[in-house]
């Protein structure tokens, strides 16, 4: 199966649980499983390509620019991380069907796994870092969302906010490492990179890059000083646990080591980092975890432990320290899901995890203690399974490896953490399992051992476990053939039979120091727990909270003056801003020669200028009356359009008077709820302080218009492109019409859909506003002025019914020919409903809104899809989004027109600009409702026609 | 005897006198008030000498393209009149 559809199954496939979630708990889980399998099955053809030694790679352009390509590689590593993610995945799924209850959203948990699983093997398969950085970035996204997946439980939510902060702020850390990396490789393809390792190590950038890359390592594969993430993101289901926060997604920082291996490793200060952050994350963690009491903690704990160790040994640089870490990937991906798996059934089933109730279960629930118990003796290295073959070929690794003082020391300090590991792992049997048989009763929940579904799935891993732990031969092959594709061309696959039993040697006295000493503490756990408990420790939560506090802090610190929520103070920086930088460029730059003298003066431009300047003192001044200040924006927009009709822009004239209208009546409905005059708000010096600012801006934008309108622009402007290309390319001879729905068509549509998200943002706003108490205060208003009595005059009634048909036919005049002569959809949407609008006044919003058969929802949804279908409909002759075609044909007895593909984006913008204006000015009008004047369902209050024709109307209306 | 054209820029000047005095007598009008109904009808009185105004431009340019920016004006100008007589008859213009 293509690499491209084993990475797109999961994605596409997370889709199917969310839909199918009425179908009911079954088929949600079982779709969920199929497409696993599907994507499973998909990896499996491409085995025999594996186990030939090729590599399978297939890829697309997406950014060549960028060097951001969708390329894809399976090479051994990637392969066996894949079978990891899917095979464990496919078990998870099974377990997590039957482990969450029936309240719990069963679709949206699938939904999110598989969105997790496609992002996991688009890690594990992509040849692009960027790409790589894309699906990193996903995984994070996709586990804070299942860790939270509970969203009831404040533990589940901080704790997914805090592995979000952590690990998102390594993914920005690897980002930057990464692209240095592809700097100087030349190439962001990790086929490029991987044969570059000289030039890298060579280069001054590479200890930066290194330490940026392991950062982001670090932080997703909890490695100290990052490891305290983990353990709190255990709030999330055991079934998540298991899969993300143990076996696949903290291992992709492991991953991507182990990927790096040949460029980045070998160097001091690879060994120097990456070996003393995984020896110590696994000391520490082991110890932590021996005295952790909830069964989820310990574990947690114990996979910091173990991923310390992987990291350890990948730090090394040898090539058999890379053997062993990818063979304790496999052991510890197969016990610590099983061990997980079953305290998530412990948790089940006697609805506690703590281990001090817990202890006994031996007898109640024979089949999770044969899983735990094999799972957790594997784990602290017990012959005869598999844990104990690498634990014994890390011990080998590390007994010669040399860090900082002493020779013994790394020796010493990785028995000791051996041997705190064999210590939990009896904690873990002994105290939860063994012991006096209990009475049933005196659990939290009767225990007893569940159904196949839960136990199944892990027991399957301990089979592995076991057969790997009996006869390594069998995983033999395999490990050498992903350590192959590790290492690469750098070394040579270490010489060494993976077997059981190699003589008595140091490695093997140290194994048994661990464990028997791991016996001797767990004997003298109770007064090693008091020890413990007296110690002082730093918390890692409450110093993540304090920093986090620190930061939000000094993040208000810097924004509040700036950012409080007052325009005024906006556009005060704003133009100070801009004011500084002008004064910059002037200073600085130089200014061309004057091409064009100033022209004279007439004296109708002067009243006209002297009109608007009037109209705008006058509203800064007189600005507290505000129907006044309303009516003076009206004097503007009049001579603004005059202006620009003087200026022989028709098309700007028509836009501005129809949007002048429409904001004058929306202006109006929000004036209805607020006083007639604004209070005197800020002291004098402010408002002294705000004038000047606004007259030196005003000052510096004249001056700057006046110094341009002498000169030409240093560059060629894009307009002569427009005008140049405007018929020959876009069949119009309309330019400002051709660039908005042909050259900027993409903006355009942009712009339409903001259009329509802010309408419909007008609307919730209503809506919640009319569903809360507000309700009550606005039905019951009670105008603070006497009204006139009449609701609905029949002049004006008579008036808008006489003109409808005249505006919607000037709108359709306007729309149609938009493309050659002033006009196009977005005029002729404005025309249309102020057409429309005229009737709502008239005749009353409940008459028009009986007659109103379109929601403005749905002809907001139309419009948007006709321009972006029509923007589509360009794929299928092969042509790139939007492109525009054009023809001229003849139907007798009309001329020989122009049908262009931009006539039907122009419609879809005329229906979004309708809707968008009606459905903001309907939601307005619909908060003026008021509980004692009656709807009326007339057209006007007085009609001759109506008193004629029913003279005894009964005026109560009964 | 005067040529046409001559003629037609006489015209032309004298009927842009008329149309921006006209204007200016307006807003001077809006800006005295003293009610607010008197102040709404000034507006709509400058949209009529808007209109003048555009019609006199297209003339005196020779081109056909600024009607329809009159013509809508026209047509749609007295919307903003009634909203606002609305607004002071009733509070509410869509009710």
């Amino acid at each position: 199966m293509s690499l491209f559809l084993i990475v797109a199954l999961p994605f596409l496939g997370a889709l199917l649980p969310g839909l199918m979630n009425s179908a009911g708990r079954q088929a949600v889980g079982g779709v969920t499983f199929t497409v696993s399998l599907a994507a499973f099955i998909g990896l499996l053809t491409n085995l025999p390509a594996i186990l030939a030694g090729e590599v399978v790679q297939t890829g697309f352009n997406w950014f060549p620019q960028l060097g951001l390509n969708v390329t894809l590689m399976l090479d051994g590593l990637g392969f066996f991380f894949a079978l990891l993610i899917l095979g464990i995945g496919m078990l998870i799924i099974v377990y997590g069907r039957h482990y969450l209850a029936r309240e719990d959203n069963m679709g949206e948990f699938f939904t999110y796994l598989l969105l997790f699983q496609g992002a996991m093997v688009g890690i594990v398969l992509s040849d692009n870092i960027l790409l790589l950085l894309i699906f990193w970035e996903l995984t994070s996204l996709s586990s804070f969302l299942l860790i939270g997946y509970w969203k009831h439980l404040e533990a589940g939510r901080q704790g997914a906010r805090m592995a979000l902060t952590v690990t998102g702020m390594g993914g920005l850390a690897m980002i930057g490492g990464m692209l240095i990396l592809g700097n100087i490789a030349g190439s962001y393809d990790l086929s490029v990179i991987l044969q570059n390792r000289e030039a890298i190590q060579a280069d001054p950038l590479y200890v930066p890059a290194l330490l940026l890359i392991l950062i982001g390592c670090f932080t997703k594969s909890a490695q100290f000083p990052f490891h305290f993430w983990l353990p709190h993101a255990m709030a999330a289901p055991t079934p998540v646990s298991a899969y993300l926060h143990s076996a696949t997604m903290v291992k992709a920082g492991i991953f991507l080591m182990a990927r790096m291996w040949p460029v980045l490793s070998g160097t001091p200060e690879w060994f120097y980092v990456v070996t003393t952050a995984g020896l110590i994350t696994m000391v520490l963690g082991a110890v932590i975890a021996l005295f952790k009491h909830d069964l989820k903690a310990l574990l947690a704990f114990s996979t910091v432990s173990h991923l310390g160790l992987i990291t350890m040994l990948l730090g090394t640089g040898t090539a058999f320290g890379a053997m062993v870490a990818v063979f304790h990937i496999l052991n510890h991906a197969t016990f610590k899901a099983a061990l997980f798996m079953s305290a998530g059934i412990v948790d089940h089933e006697t609805k506690t995890r703590d281990i001090r109730i817990l202890g006994g279960l031996r007898h109640l629930m024979p089949i999770t203690f044969v899983i735990a118990t094999l799972g957790a003796l594997s784990m602290a290295g017990i012959p005869l399974l598999n844990g104990f073959l690498s634990k014994e070929m890390m011990l080998k690794e590390m007994e010669k490896t040399y860090l900082f003082g002493p020779e013994w020391l790394v020796p010493a300090l990785v028995t000791f953490g051996s041997l705190m590991s064999a210590a939990y792992c009896f904690r873990l049997i002994g105290h939860t399992f063994l012991g006096k048989k209990r009475d049933p009763e005196s659990y939290p929940a009767k225990p007893h051992d569940p159904g196949p579904g839960l136990w199944l799935p892990p027991a399957i891993l301990i089979v592995l476990v076991v057969a790997i732990g009996v006869a390594p031969f069998l995983a033999a092959p395999f490990v050498k053939l992903v350590t192959a594709s590790v290492i690469g061309s750098v070394a040579e696959v270490p010489d060494y039979t993976i077997k059981i039993w190699h003589g008595v040697n140091t490695p093997l006295i140290m194994s048994i120091i661990a464990i028997v000493g791991g016996l001797i503490v767990l004997a003298l756990f109770k007064p090693l727990l008091a020890v413990w408990d007296k110690t002082p420790r730093p918390e890692a939560k409450s110093i993540f909270d304090d920093i986090i506090a620190a930061l939000l802090m000094w993040a208000r610190w810097a924004i509040h003056p700036l950012h409080n929520g007052a325009f005024t103070r906006y556009a005060m920086i704003a133009t100070i801003a801009i004011l500084a930088a002008g004064y910059h460029a002037w200073t600085t730059g130089t200014v061309g020669e004057a091409v064009r003298a100033v022209q004279p003066i007439g004296w109708v431009e002067v009243a006209g200028w002297v009109m608007l300047a009037a109209a705008t003192v006058g509203l800064a001044s007189l600005h507290h009356n505000r129907l006044l200040a309303l009516i003076l924006i009206g004097i503007v927009g009049l001579m603004v359009s005059v202006g620009f009709v003087y200026l022989s822009a028709p098309d700007l004239a028509m836009t501005q008077i129809t949007v002048e209208v429409v904001t004058i009546i929306l202006l109006l409905l929000a004036l209805n709820f607020l006083p007639n005059v604004t209070p005197e708000e800020s002291p004098l010096w402010k408002r002294i302080r705000d004038v000047s600012v606004a007259a030196v801006g005003g000052l510096a934008a004249m001056a700057l218009s006046y110094h341009y309108l002498l000169r030409d622009a240093v560059v060629a402007p894009i307009s002569e492109f427009h005008l140049a290309n405007s018929y020959k390319g876009g069949g119009g001879t309309n330019v400002v019409n051709v660039i908005l729905v042909d050259f900027r068509g993409f903006d355009t549509y942009a712009e339409i859909i903001v259009l329509g998200i802010a309408a419909l943002l007008i609307y919730a706003l209503t809506e919640t506003l009319l569903s809360g108490p507000v309700r009550a205060r606005l039905l019951n208003r009670v105008p603070d002025k006497p009204l006139s009595g009449t609701q609905h005059p029949m002049m004006m009634v008579v008036l808008t019914r006489v003109m409808m048909p005249v505006v919607l036919m000037v709108g359709f005049y306007i729309f149609l020919r938009g493309h050659n002569e002033p006009g196009g959809g977005f005029i002729a949407g404005l025309v249309v409903s102020i057409g429309v609008v005229m009737q709502y006044m008239a005749s009353g919003f409940a008459w028009a809104e009986d007659r109103q058969r379109f929601p403005y929802h749905g002809i907001i949804g139309a419009g948007v899809l006709i321009a972006g279908l029509t923007g589509i409909g360009s794929w299928f002759v092969g042509k790139p989004f939007m492109t525009t075609d054009f023809t001229y044909v003849r139907i007798p007895p009309f001329q020989e027109f122009e049908l262009a593909t931009a006539l039907l984006f122009d419609l879809g913008v005329f229906l979004a600009v309708l809707g968008a204006v009606m459905l903001s000015l309907e939601s307005f009008s619909r908060l003026a409702r008021r509980a004692h004047i009656k709807d009326s369902d007339e057209p006007m209050d007085i009609d001759p026609s109506r008193d004629q024709a029913v003279p005894n109307t009964n005026p109560e209306g009964v | 005897m005067m040529p046409a054209d001559e003629l037609m820029n006489l015209a032309i000047i004298v009927s842009f006198a008329a149309v921006a005095v006209s204007q200016v007598l307006s807003m001077v009008r809006l800006v005295i008030g003293p009610s607010t109904g008197d102040r709404i009808l000034a507006l709509d009185t400058m949209v009529v000498n808007a209109i003048g105004l555009i019609v006199l431009i297209g003339l005196w340019q020779g081109t056909q393209l600024f009607f329809e920016a009159a013509l809508i004006i026209a047509m749609l100008g007295f919307v903003s009149t009634v909203a606002y007589a609305r607004f002071v008859l009733r509070g509410d213009i869509i009710e």
